[in-house]
């Protein structure tokens, strides 16, 4: 019955929310750090940027970009849901944030490749 | 009673409010991700966009202060709904996260900022 309950496209929604944003909370320290080697250690920073530019890494790196674009998208659509009003084009809102996310990756990727 | 809804009212603000402010970041900074990484990324091209720019510290300076804000309330809502630690502890953690995205932010803002070129 539960996991009936749950199969809707806004509980999806939910679960992208909060699997993007523990992810992004996991990063971001990571991200901040490394950055900081630039002032430290910026040949450990080149290394590592160098590192960044593998076929996989760069796949990883879209897949980070889509997550960020996604708690983005998602999030908007929690504010417009929470300030402007319940709608009934929630699905639609759904459907916007995750093509918005994917098309947002691609476009790193095809410029990062 | 009263103090808890209120403190859980301030928390559901700035986590919206700072939303609203990282949403403009956001798109910002996944423009010039996208810009940035057509040219190659280096520690060299880093410092060269934000050592001495006062514009770049400035939006820097507020997505850090924002994210700082909102993703430890983010953690906090995690933890208290997927772990049985009591709301005190769970609270302190989140502020020590808050603390430590705040420090490692700023070092790697302000430390490019003033390096030179």
């Amino acid at each position: 019955m539960k996991s009936q309950n749950r199969n809707h496209p806004t509980y999806w929604a939910f679960v992208l929310h909060r699997l993007s944003g523990v992810l992004l909370a996991v990063f971001i320290p990571v991200h901040l750090y490394v950055l900081s080697l630039a002032v430290t250690d910026g040949a450990m920073l080149d290394q590592l940027l160098g590192w960044t530019e593998t076929p996989m890494v760069k796949l990883m790196e879209s897949g980070l970009v889509v997550m960020l674009a996604a708690h983005l998208t998602g999030g908007l659509r929690l504010l417009v849901l929470e300030f402007l009003g319940w709608y009934d084009w929630q699905k639609t809102a759904v459907a916007f944030s995750v093509g918005i996310s994917l098309c947002v990756g691609l476009v790193f990727l095809l410029n990062a490749s | 009673m009263e103090n808890v809804a209120r403190s859980e009212t301030w928390l559901w603000l700035a986590q919206r409010v700072s939303a609203m402010v990282l949403a403009v970041c956001v798109i910002v900074h996944i423009a010039t991700m996208i810009y940035a990484v057509q040219q190659g990324l280096s520690t060299a091209a880093i410092s060269a966009r934000i050592s001495g720019n006062l514009m770049w510290l400035g939006f820097y300076t507020t997505f850090v202060a924002a994210v700082s804000i909102h993703a430890p309330i983010g953690v906090r809502t995690v933890l208290l709904e997927a772990t049985e630690l009591p709301q005190k502890r769970v609270g302190l953690l989140a502020m020590l996260f808050g603390l430590f995205i705040l420090v490692l932010g700023f070092r790697a803002i302000f430390g490019l900022y003033g390096m030179s070129l």
